[in-house]
């Protein structure tokens, strides 16, 4: 490929390109390599595609493209013409897409989309929810053109905007056009960006800079990433139209070093247009001369901050200073040159703002913030991955449509936006129409997109201690509203979640949390305390419970008291193994948890197959503050209260030992010695219990003088007390003592169910008098 | 790299046209520090010296920019750096027991190296992988979905395995 030496060149060499790249009739296989698949191994299921077409000796064409957003479902691919889109599609499968979908033109069926095995599956892209509702600006090509080959950006139109600016435009127009638009910044405060080119543009001074902040530290966001691996060039172009604007000549970005692969794709890049005159001096024969250079960060959240950034650029700490001077003004840019930071999303929407006109752009979106927006879905929803959504969608429609609903079916608790600076948006705000404004108004930002779904097993106040744990760590130290109002802040919660929790902790987390955002010299402080006063104002109560009753609903933080549910119990023994400190113990037929030894590890309830472990509400301490008992004992009263003497039958094997009312005396002991049991049952013909002969009974015969050849019928019957297998163990020894029998017969109706005796009533007493003795002593 | 041949207008660029000599040898510092701690896997105190003399910034400034940035270590590390995601997005599915199982599973806590060099464990803020959570790094190559004590114990073989 020669330069271009003018905008002619580049129109020709487009045409040209539109025809061979792509044309609609072209077989192509667009195979994600985005981080994600790529960990999932797509480049392996492109080898293998190859291997595959040129064994088949069908013409396809295999392009390694950014990320196509759908994450959860990679490794994913689109098959044209016919429009087809695969997911999870492993190596094996090579064969099958390459024999049944080019050379019989139907789909790989268990390749296609699904919401849930029972459905049916989506053949086409545009019939999944997850892409329906899209509308892509920003990510026009990402996911779509191979991002390490300029042609491709070419031929889907790209650098057509530079043209049209270079033929038709003056920087004044640009500016105008981009004013107009309203276009927000998309890192986060959503300033317009056509006001901040004017005011650069408007700067004194000759040599001035553009930059393209690309330092997305936020945890949860991958929007800057995915545009900078996917679609490199719509970031130099919309930085090349920038740079016109407010005649500049030199372009930084600045990328994180955490993301290696986008340093690499935008080297790439930037030598591709480099080599065809697209950067560089002389630019398409207009005698204007921009380059481009990419600064790496070192891994400092801080340095997201526009002063920060440029402290960090010129190989200073990334310290952020006091404004004025902004960026854009004199002495605040890098080495004091005026210059203009927008963020890489920012700059990704110029190109089609310049293209389509500043009204086409207005037409999309809400009054206040035109356009689209980037947001990495992640956290508890079904479909997590990167989405384009026009502003003014619910955060419903993103949550539940695209995003395809919560994992699990669990219960929506709160989705949280803008990552560290943003706050959590709580059920009864999602029919918000997302927008900079709204999201502001309800506590949060819009941030540079993360967006992370949280359901019921996630602990409102763990989160925040989360966010704040990252900015606590993250803050620079500079000034001290930042660095020490988020530690104590930080302190108090770590406080919360651990149980010592006071009364006024969460006032004084409000009074603190406000000093923090009036206090802070940059954004990163001003806008630390915002997940915890956004959770304090929707999920108060959670903390109230964390304080007050020392319980989490979440059973994330450690607190609560763990008890084995009985009932679900199935008595596997696996808590009791998994217990580092014994504090499970066995009793004959159950578990229990000797909360003086339990540590609220949570060792028993993560290994539990069946959910048996319950944390709860300290119940228990309720109630002793009422009936003045101690909580250990209450369990132990709750046990034994619920104990019923079918329990006991079922702890041990039974046999019923009976004997006809017509035996002699001898059969009645001889069995009794056989069997080794101290009671009979006395049946009639249609044994039906009559009576029990018992060892007592032995004692009267010898005391009567009776034979032992006389029948049992001989001896004085007794009224017989008996028993329901419900019976409850209390009240059975209650009227045992009472009646003076140390054997109970359990029968329900005519049946008999089996005998128990004092002795089985002691044994099976014994480990909760021992316990009792322990916790007493 | 090779702190003595540092050519820093080739590093610096176009823009080093505008810049006085101090400028542009603080402009490619953080870059230089990135070179030799991919060389060497940490910043060794005779290198920075070295540097130090060589681009003309005082030894303590070196110190200052790169004891700033979470990135630059001074101490030797393991041959595998474990890095696990405490990304929002990993957190809530459970990052921290991915860290927990690690912290166990080697004997060191975050941020240490074991005796041997073997492995260093670290937390990262976001690898932005957050469709895979959670998600861990072992040296470059991105380990994600690792929940469930088999993908736990398949990260821990992963690690030990050459």
């Amino acid at each position: 490929m020669n330069r271009f030496s003018g905008i002619q060149d580049l129109k020709q060499f487009r045409e040209k390109l539109v025809h061979d790249l792509f044309n609609p009739r072209k077989n192509t296989i667009q195979v994600c390599c985005g981080l994600p698949c790529s960990t999932l191994g797509s480049h392996r299921v492109a080898t293998e595609l190859e291997k595959e077409i040129q064994r088949s000796g069908i013409e396809v064409e295999v392009v390694k493209t950014g990320c196509q957003g759908l994450c959860q479902r990679g490794p994913v691919m689109q098959i044209r013409p016919h429009g087809y889109f695969y997911q999870r599609v492993g190596a094996e499968k090579a064969g099958e897409i390459i024999s049944s979908t080019y050379a019989a033109g139907i789909p790989v069926r268990n390749l296609l989309y699904k919401d849930s095995f029972m459905d049916k599956p989506k053949e086409k892209l545009e019939d999944i929810p997850f892409y329906s509702k899209q509308v892509k600006i920003a990510l026009r090509n990402t996911g779509y053109i191979d991002p390490f080959n300029i042609s491709h950006y070419i031929a889907v139109g790209g650098y057509s905007a530079s043209e049209k600016m270079f033929s038709l435009m003056n920087p004044e127009k640009i500016i105008e056009e981009i004013k107009k638009s309203n276009l927000r910044g998309r890192g986060g405060a959503g300033f317009p960006a056509g006001v901040k080119w004017a005011h650069t543009r408007g700067a004194p001074g000759r040599v001035k800079m553009v930059i393209a902040n690309g330092d997305e530290g936020d945890p949860g966001a991958f929007m800057d990433r995915s545009i900078m691996e996917g679609d490199p060039h719509s970031l130099l172009e919309g930085m090349l139209i920038c740079a016109y604007a407010i005649d500049a000549h030199f372009g930084f970005i600045y990328v994180r070093h955490e993301y290696p692969l986008a340093i690499k794709t935008l080297k790439k890049a930037i030598h591709q247009a480099e080599e065809l005159g697209l950067l560089g001096k002389n630019i398409l024969g207009t005698g204007f001369d921009f380059t481009v250079s990419i600064k790496e960060g070192a891994g400092a959240f801080v340095c997201g901050e526009a002063t920060a950034l440029v402290a960090s650029l010129e190989g200073r700490r990334g310290f952020p200073h006091a404004r004025p001077p902004r960026v854009s003004e004199p002495g605040g840019g890098p080495w004091g040159y005026p210059s203009n930071l927008n963020n890489v999303e920012t700059y990704a929407c110029v190109a089609p703002i310049i293209e389509n006109g500043a009204d086409w752009f207005l037409g999309i979106g809400t009054t206040g913030s035109p356009g689209t927006k980037v947001f990495s879905l992640a956290g508890k929803v079904k479909n997590t991955g990167l989405v384009e959504v026009p502003m003014g969608i619910t955060l419903r429609e993103i949550v539940f449509d695209i995003g395809g609903g919560i994992i699990g079916n669990k219960q929506f608790k709160a989705v949280q936006t803008g990552g560290p600076s943003g706050g959590c948006i709580p059920q009864q705000h999602l029919d918000l129409p997302v927008d900079f404004d709204s999201l502001w108004k309800v506590g949060s930002i819009m941030g540079s997109g993360g967006m992370v779904v949280m359901d019921e097993d996630d602990c409102m106040v763990d989160v925040s201690k989360f966010f704040l744990s990252f900015t606590q760590a993250e803050s620079c130290g500079k000034c001290p509203p930042c660095r020490v109002g988020t530690h104590q802040m930080l302190q108090i919660l770590e406080k919360i979640t651990s149980g010592k929790g006071e009364e006024g902790d969460i006032e004084r987390l409000e009074e603190l949390g406000h000093l923090v955002q009036r206090g802070s010299l940059c954004g990163l402080g001003q806008s630390a305390p915002n997940p915890v006063l956004t959770t304090i104002r929707y999920f108060r109560e959670e903390y109230e419970e964390h304080i007050r009753d020392k319980y989490c609903r979440a059973h994330v933080c450690n607190l609560g008291i763990f008890i084995v549910d009985h009932e679900e119990c199935i008595l596997c023994g696996l808590c009791k193994q998994a217990c580092s400190f014994d504090a499970v113990k066995e009793t004959r037929r159950s578990f229990f948890i000797d909360r003086d030894y339990c540590t609220k590890c949570r060792a028993c309830y993560s290994v539990c197959p069946v959910n048996a472990i319950k944390i709860t509400r300290t119940l228990y301490e309720r109630l002793e503050e009422e009936l003045k008992i101690p909580s250990e004992q209450l369990e132990v009263i709750e046990r034994r209260r619920k104990m019923t003497l079918k329990d006991i039958l079922e702890s041990r094997p039974y046999e019923i030992v009976s004997i006809r009312k017509g035996s002699t005396i001898a059969d009645a002991v001889r069995l009794m010695s056989e069997k080794n049991v101290s009671g009979l049952f006395v049946v009639d013909e249609n044994n039906k219990l009559v009576s029990v002969f018992t060892e007592r009974d032995i004692v009267r015969c010898v005391f009567d003088n009776m034979q032992i050849t006389d029948t049992i019928e001989h001896l004085e019957m007794r009224e017989i007390a008996t028993f329901e297998p419900s019976t409850e163990v209390s009240t059975a020894i209650s009227i045992a003592s009472r009646k003076k029998i140390r054997h109970l017969p359990v029968v329900e109706g005519d049946k008999i169910i089996g005998m128990i005796t004092f002795r089985d009533l002691v044994s099976y007493l014994l480990p909760e008098i021992c316990y009792m003795a322990d916790t007493m002593y | 790299m090779i702190v003595g041949e540092i050519e820093i207008d080739e590093q610096i660029g176009e823009v080093g046209r505008i810049l006085d000599e101090k400028q542009k040898a603080r402009g490619i510092l953080i870059h230089v520090l990135h070179q030799i701690q991919e060389d060497n896997s940490y910043l060794p105190e005779d290198a920075l010296r070295k540097l130090s003399r060589n681009i003309g910034i005082p030894l303590s400034e070196i110190y200052s920019v790169a004891s700033f940035y979470k990135m630059f270590h001074f101490k030797p590390r393991g041959k595998k750096v474990v890095k696990v995601c405490m990304g929002t997005a990993c957190y809530v599915r459970g990052s921290k027991k991915v860290l927990g199982m690690l912290e166990n599973e080697f004997g060191v806590k975050t941020g240490e190296t074991t005796q041997d060099l073997a492995m260093t464990l670290e937390t990262v803020g976001c690898v932005g992988c957050c469709g895979l959570a959670p998600v861990s790094t072992i040296n470059e190559e991105v380990v994600g979905e690792i929940i469930g004590e088999k993908r736990l114990q398949n990260l821990a073989r992963r690690i030990k395995e050459d």
